[in-house]
């Protein structure tokens, strides 16, 4: 099978939490696509040489307490959290977005299905108009099929929040028919940055041929015009300044010019 | 060694489908004169004699309770 042919090979790395169980299908995903991916424990911290980070879906800690509330305090996250502030690129898909709202990393929280029944079917997403760095804007009003796979996929914020969320373009994707009670039938929604992006449905599955359809490519083939950015930016203040200042996007470590590998 | 008893339930506002679920059924269970019904997590915990309120409601704050939508109670016994 060929890989999809990329402009540019991105390192991104996995992290594998108790009880994670779509890594293999991301890192299947990214490999198709031409990506490097390697699996990053919930106890390490090493996250620098990664041009991105993705939080796979699953049940972390057994879904114990509320989904992702034990795993917001694993090692890892201190790391994405500091990463995430750097602005760099996190995407969490289905229980990796309930961890990025238990972190605070987006906004919200998921609640239990309105109608108290796991959910695992095909949905249709329409893409928003957001400052979102995962899609490209061309996409906006489209529609994209994904499936979701969830008990806890509700979305909920207060009134001032959700204000807040469509004032900022933050609302990246929403499902066309309602399907498990969430506001405003948000589906995900990302930080004002737009760094961080948070969605229910799986892209994942829906990027082989094999799975019968390929929607779900768009989210991973993307962001490295975003990285390819920040890179640049980067770069650019090294050669103004001689050094990196602390507003840097990343600050916490030099390693990002390094990563990306722009193919023939 | 001190009990505390911690009463999790969603916040106000925020619809409860186990708890609308339940009401249904006691409904169709003849008790007709039930209004609402709330369903929340009950928690114990046994803690050192030194382990102050103050703490419990941080541990609250941070972990056993989302504040985003939920409402948490502590009762020390």
């Amino acid at each position: 099978m060929s890989a999809d042919t990329n402009a540019v090979s991105l390192k991104f790395g996995v992290v594998v939490f108790p009880g994670s169980n779509c890594e293999q299908d991301v890192v299947h995903a990214l490999h198709l696509l031409g990506h490097e991916a390697n699996y990053v424990w919930h106890q390490d911290t090493e996250l620098a040489c990664y041009d991105a980070i993705v939080l796979p879906g699953g049940f972390s800690y057994g879904d114990y307490l509320r989904c992702g509330a034990v795993a917001r305090f694993s090692p890892v996250m201190e790391s994405v959290i500091a990463y995430a502030n750097a602005g760099r690129p996190v995407i969490g898909i289905c229980n990796g977005f309930q961890i990025l709202t238990e972190a605070k990393l987006l906004a919200g929280a998921l609640l239990q299905n309105r109608n108290l029944k796991f959910i695992c079917e095909p949905a249709s997403l329409i893409v928003e108009k957001s400052v979102c760095k995962w899609l490209d804007p061309k996409l906006a009003g489209s529609v994209l099929e994904v499936p979701i796979n969830h008990n806890e996929g509700n979305y909920f914020c207060d009134a001032k929040t959700l204000a807040e969320l469509k004032e900022n373009g933050q609302i990246v994707l929403r499902y066309r028919q309602a399907a498990n009670g969430s506001l405003d039938n948000i589906a995900g929604i990302c930080n004002r940055g737009g760094n961080v992006f948070g969605l229910m449905p799986h892209p994942e599955r829906v990027c082989d041929f094999a799975t019968g359809s390929t929607d779900g490519r768009a989210f991973f083939s993307y962001i490295f015009r975003y990285i390819l950015e920040i890179a640049s930016n980067t770069k650019n203040n090294l050669n103004k300044n001689g050094s990196l200042n602390s507003d840097d996007l990343n600050s916490d470590d030099n390693n990002i010019i390094g990563n990306v590998e722009v193919a023939q | 060694m001190k009990n505390y008893k911690i009463y999790v339930t969603a916040k106000e506002g925020i619809f409860n489908p186990a708890g609308a679920t339940a009401a249904t059924a006691l409904g169709q269970l003849g008790y007709d004169g039930v209004n609402n019904v709330r369903v929340g997590k009950f928690i114990e915990l046994q803690t050192k004699d030194d382990v102050q309120r103050q703490t419990v409601t941080e541990m609250c704050e941070k972990l056993l309770a989302n504040p985003v939508i939920e409402d948490f109670r502590i009762e020390e016994e």
